[in-house]
This record gives C-alpha cells, structure tokens and sequence, in this order.
C-alpha cells in the first residue's frame, strides 16, 4: 500500500510531491526533533571513563561487575582513555597532588562530556578535611550529578546515572559547565 | 635469662651500652640510644643475624622536648619472631644517618619521616618528598602543622629518576625513549606512577612516584578519638577492610591490656579470612586483567559479590565495614549468620579451583608470568617483603604462625611457600592462600565460642542502646563515654597482624588523652613497591607491568 502512494506521489512531480512524501514518513516512520533523537542516543551510550583512584573505584567495579552490571544501562563499554569517553566517574578521593592530573584528562574528554562525582570524597573531600585532599573535585572541573555515600551502594551509582540520563533527554542547562576555565590556565 | 639481658650481653665491649636504655613496656623490648650510634648498632643488628628485617622507620614530634624528634626502628627476627623497638633522639636542625647500607628497606621509610617531619637522614642518596606533593611547604605531620591546611598543587612533576651512585639523575639519555605510565593509566591501578627510560622494549631505568591518594591517615587519627580513627582505618586496605580494624583495634587494646572475649576473637578470624579471600581475588583478578584475561575479572567479582552479601548481613556496609571496636565487635552476628558463611565456603572452593584453572593452569598466563622478574629471598628480606610475596620468594614467614594470635595457634592450615620468586609463583601462593582460608573459616564456623561478642568495661566500650534508653546508669555511662573518651594510659606499642598482603603494624603512642598522640601504620605494600625500580630493571615492558599487577598495591595503604 505504501509502495503505492510512493510511487503515486512521485509520479506528479513538484510541490504536491513533498506533500505526500511527507505524508508517508507520517506513516511509516517516527517523527521527532532531531536534538530529542540525539539526546536519545547520547543518554543511552554513555562511555564512562573510570577514574578509580580509592575505595569507591573497588565499588564502581562492582557496578560494572556481574551483579549489577551497567550494561543494562547502556554505559558498559569503559574507556580508559579520555578521548574515547564522554563520562567522568571521578570515584575516590582526589588530593591536591591528582587535581592538576584530572584537570587535564577532563580538557581531553571530547564534548559532549559529563562529570560523575562518585562518593563523599570527590564530592566534597569526605571526611578527610586534611591537608592534603582537594575538598571535593568541584574545585577544579565542573560536576554534574553527586552521588552521596562513602563509598556508595552499587544501586546509588545506578540512580545517578539515570539521573544523568534524565539531565540529557531533557536538555537541562549546565550552567556550572558553561564558563568553566582551568583553574590552572590563569596564572 | 630474658631477651633484653641477652642483648645486653651481645651489645656489651662493642658498644657504649652506658649510654643506652633498655626498657620492657607493654610487652615491647625497647633500646634508646644516642643518634650517632644507629647506624652501626643497625648494621650489627644484621650483620650478626640477630634482626633479618627492619619492619619500618618512622618519626614522631615532641614539641616540648629539647631535643624534638624521635626516629623510631621496628626490627624483626624471622627466627624467633623477636622484635625490638630503637629509638634515638634528633633535634630540629640535627640529622640522624641513614640505614640504608643495613637494610636496603629503609629507604622509602626514610623519605617519609623527612617528608612528614622534616628529619634529615645523612647519606641517604633520596632525600626528597615522597607523599606530598612537590609545591608543599613544611612538614605535616608536625604537631604545630594544621590538620586542615591545603596547599594547592598547580603542576605535575615532570618526568625525575632516583640519584644513584653512578646514574646521571634526572638527565635523559637522547639514545632512550622516555615513557611515563600513570597515574592515570588502567595498568597504574588509579594512582601510580611509573617513569622509564625504555631501549626498545627494554627497561633502562625506572622510577616510580607515589602519593597521588596520600589523604593524610596519620594525621587524621591524631585528631579523631580512638573509636573515630576505625572508619579511617577501614580506607587503608580497602579490598580487605575488616583486616585493618582488626589490626588496629589489637593494638589499641595490647595498649589497654585487654584481653577480648572468644566469640569477638572468633568472628574476627573470620572476618579476617573472608577478607584475605576477597583481597586475593581482587589481586588476582585485576592481576589477570592487566594481562588482557577480562574473564577472570567477571569471575572473581562474582564470588566477592557473594561474601559482599554476608558482610551486608552482619553489619549493612558492604566494602568498608567499620565491624570491629575497641574491646570486641560492633555488634552479634544474626542469628544462623555461622550457617551461611559455612555453606559459602563450599561455593568459594569451587570457585577458587575453577578460576585457577582458568588462570594458573592457562599457558598464555604462565609464559606471561613465569621466571619473570623474579625476586630472591635473600632480596625479600632486604627491601622487607612479607606476606604472599615474601612466601612466594621461598621464606616461611607467616605472623598467624609464626607469632600466633586470636587461636590461629589451634587451627589446621598450611603456609604455601613458593620457590623462584617470580610472578607466577605470587599466583600460586595466593590461590592456595584462599584455600587454606577455607579450611581456617570452617574449623571457626563449625565451633563458635558462645558467650559475649565484646567485652562491658564501661570505660572502653558503649554500652548497649536498650541499656541507655532503658536505665540511667546505661545513660550516664554512654555519655561519659562520649563526653570524656576512651582514653589508653601513657604509652606505645607497635602490633602487627598478618593482613592480605603482608604485615600490617600500628605503631601507636598514647599521651593519656581521648586521641591517639602518633599513629603509625607500617602498611606491607610500602615495602614492598620500594623495590619495584630495581625489579624490573632490564625487564620488558609488558613485564614491568605484570609485576605492578603481582604486587597487589593497594593505593589506599600505600599513600595513606
């Protein structure tokens, strides 16, 4: 039937044939925007960048690991190197020694790019308010989702990444990430 | 005739033994002796075979003191499990001279106390940071340094090499390619950092830096009560978490001179157990990992997910358990708990058979790992190995042996001990390790201790919440508790368990008050990671990288 109209519509010519290839797109296919089908995508392939430093990197093995296993996700495929990946899991504590190091691997990420502070430390230092522990990895690159918890469940890193998600389908502003400049590109 | 006597005797004629302190302390032999004496009472304290190992090195402050610092040896004899504490004293602009030539160990120890206190060790070929980054002015760990006190780091270091007698330091050579791994890297376990000069595939040189996860432990525990610093304690080693509070919690109470009650002894052990297991299929499988087998990986962390589910049980924390207090455990384990980890031993030896024949018996593992870099043990007890590594290189040193405590004395298993070494043999002895865990598990499990998992001295332990809501003296107890602390009587100790990856030693000083005056762990892989740029010296690479993997390096107790 639609072969029909297809072949129908071609054979008059002109404006009236847009007019029914429109149509039949209506018919045979889904229409959308295009940013809501790339949003689509993105959200649902996410490449992490496991930045493991401390306990929360033995966590987040375990959410990559059979139990609970990101796949279902869509973020399984973990890349190691920044410019394979679109998603920062900063998961560990990260000292004032690390902080120019992760500064540049989040310059290499190529966007779009997301940043996961997973746990207490790399969210604001945790309990280590010590001399030598950056108090939270917000100080020098610009996050997106916190997961709370020290370190935290498995199921707590699902449900920021769906956060996540839901951040992406729905094109929220990121207004911490738009002006972002390295803190260590001004002197 | 005791230990110090003897050595008194052997000391005697060569030494002016006048001038020297021999002290027996809570259970401790401690010698203080003047700081020009150290080194050659060190190197005679090897030479005549006394001490095999120097355990650690470390410093600790007295403001008030004429004379500042204190550099403190922990010496250890594999022979009769002895061990001596020196101490000398140093003033703030003196130097001490370093042990080096006697035991080869002592140099990343060294580097640390100048790190964190500033004490110059004359000779030492080193002596720079080693934990804190290079931009950070003074010395942390000082008493008048504040805990809360950052210093922004702005820059990397770029790629340095050790000056050693003879190598041209941080020069490179045009005919080398210099290659820096890490410490961002997924062989470089998150925070490691390898520098070499490569000939082809073949290591020139090699350096390796550390403190990229250096969160200031120490620090941490001299401003937090004793109950505080546990959860910090749990975030040493934490593939094996239980095993730190274990080893804390012992020392804290050989300082109290409490004896804790068999169900607590007997809970640990199997907490302590399950760890080692779980510990060595991190090890293995993330070991696997960095040879390219991703299976094992999945594997192993099916089996961790298993005891994972029996530490949620016992405690509702499934990595950092925070389970041990002071004078026992937390809490009772719940009812038919024993039961459960009883029918999980069974699936953990199935899975330990099944996943060495996967990784032991695979021949693409063993040409990657056999005869490679190996390590003699005559080395070993030179850079003070121990544990897996140590028993891989052939010496027979296990503390739940060798210095028994909780009744391992009356439990069943073998120490597997290897032959060459090498990488594969590291493998070997921990599957066997896991299997041996086992058997220790499930003579526990099969005959638990009834009566009190901890014990009711009100002024250690909380008592329980039915009691403080219940009567006032429950409540004004808690509140004492809480308000005044725990509070040890004047006094140090070091104690030691045998953890994961090795001896595992808290040095512990106490001045009277609610917190810990120095803390000091003597984490095993420190140690053992020193020696990595000698290691794989004329290695290939892909070796230098299976032997990072082998050492089981746990950031977290490496950097503190």
């Amino acid at each position: 039937m639609h072969k029909d109209q297809v072949q129908g519509s071609v054979s008059h010519g002109g404006a009236s044939g847009t007019q029914a290839i429109d149509d039949m797109s209506r018919e045979v296919a889904f229409t959308s925007k295009l940013d809501a089908l790339v949003a689509w995508g993105r959200k649902n392939s996410l490449w992490p960048m496991p930045y493991g430093t401390a306990c929360c990197g033995i966590e987040f093995m375990s959410v990559m690991g059979p139990k609970y296993d990101l796949a279902r996700f869509g973020a399984e495929v973990a890349r190691f190197s920044p410019r394979q990946a679109d998603l920062l899991v900063v998961a560990g504590t990260i000292t004032e020694k690390m902080a120019p190091v992760i500064t540049r691997i989040y310059q290499q990420m190529l966007e779009p790019k997301y940043v996961i502070a997973m746990g207490a430390c790399a969210s604001s230092g945790g309990f280590y308010r010590a001399y030598h522990v950056l108090q939270g990895v917000d100080k020098v690159i610009p996050v997106d989702v916190y997961i709370p918890g020290c370190p935290p469940t498995p199921e707590a890193v699902m449900d920021g990444i769906m956060a996540l998600q839901r951040m992406i389908a729905t094109h929220q502003p990121r207004p911490w990430k738009d002006n972002w400049k390295s803190p260590y590109e001004q002197a | 005739m005791n230990k110090l006597e003897k050595l008194k005797q052997s000391l005697s004629g060569k030494f002016k033994i006048e001038n020297y302190k021999f002290i027996h302390a809570v259970g401790d032999d401690v010698l203080e002796v003047p700081k020009e004496d150290v080194p050659a009472l060190l190197q005679f304290f090897h030479d005549s075979g006394q001490f095999d190992f120097l355990m650690d090195v470390c410093g600790a402050d007295y403001p008030g003191r004429e004379k500042r610092f204190d550099v403190v040896y922990h010496l250890f004899s594999s022979k009769d499990a002895s061990r001596l504490r020196v101490k000398a004293q140093v003033g703030e602009n003196e130097s001490i001279g370093t042990v080096i030539p006697a035991y080869r160990g002592a140099d990343w120890f060294e580097r640390e106390a100048y790190d964190m206190f500033g004490i110059k060790f004359e000779g030492h070929p080193n002596l720079r940071k080693i934990l804190t980054h290079h931009q950070f002015v003074g010395h942390p760990l000082r008493k008048d340094y504040d805990a809360n006190l950052q210093q922004a780091c702005t820059v990397s270091l770029p790629i340095h090499f050790n000056n050693e007698p003879g190598s041209p330091g941080d020069v490179l050579n045009d005919k080398y390619v210099p290659l820096n791994i890490g410490p961002a890297h997924t062989a470089m376990h998150g925070t490691l950092r390898v520098m070499a000069e490569m000939d082809g595939e073949t290591i020139v040189r090699c350096n390796n830096e550390i403190g990229y996860l250096h969160r200031c432990f120490e620090k941490m525990a001299e401003t937090h009560p004793y109950n505080q610093v546990i959860p910090y304690t749990d975030r040493l080693n934490y593939c094996s978490a239980p095993m730190n509070n274990i080893g804390y919690c012992k020392t804290v109470e050989r300082l109290l001179g409490v004896e804790i009650p068999p169900k607590a002894q007997a809970m640990r052990v199997i907490l302590a157990e399950l760890s080692r297991i779980i510990d060595h299929t991190i090890a293995i499988g993330t070991g696997a990992m960095d040879l390219g087998a991703l299976t094992s990986f999945f594997y192993m962390f099916g089996l961790r997910e298993q005891v994972y589910g029996l530490f949620e049980k016992l405690c509702g924390a499934r990595l950092t358990v925070s389970m041990t207090r002071v004078g026992g455990m937390a809490q009772d384990a719940p009812e038919g708990w024993f039961d459960e980890v009883l029918a999980l031993c069974k699936e953990i030896r199935k899975g330990t058979d099944e996943m060495a024949s996967m990784v032991v018996d695979n021949k693409i593992f063993i040409q990657r790992t056999r005869g490679i870099c190996p390590v003699s043990a005559q080395d070993a007890i030179q850079w003070g190995y121990t544990g897996p590594l140590l028993r891989a290189s052939g010496v027979n040193l296990d503390l739940r042996k060798a210095q028994p405590y909780y009744g391992y004395d009356a439990l069943d298993f073998d120490v597997p001990v290897g032959t060459s070494g090498d990488i594969y043999d590291r493998y070997l002895v921990r599957f066997e390790e896991m299997r041996q865990s086992v058997r220790i598990i499930e003579q526990v499990c099969k005959n638990v201790p009834g009566g009190d998992y901890t014990i009711r001295d009100k002024g250690i332990v909380l008592p329980e919440k039915k009691d403080v809501y219940g009567n006032i003296e429950g409540l004004m107890n808690h509140f004492m508790l809480i308000i005044k602390g725990l509070r040890p009587p004047v006094g140090e100790v070091y104690d030691a368990t045998e953890a994961a990856n090795g001896e595992l030693g808290f040095y512990l000083v106490s001045d009277g008050s609610a917190n810990p005056y120095r803390l000091k762990v003597r984490p095993p892989c420190f140690a053992i990671y020193q020696s990595y740029p000698t290691v794989v010296k004329g290695a290939q690479l892909a070796d230098a990288i299976a032997t990072v993997a082998s050492m089981n390096l746990i950031a977290g107790e490496l950097d503190r």
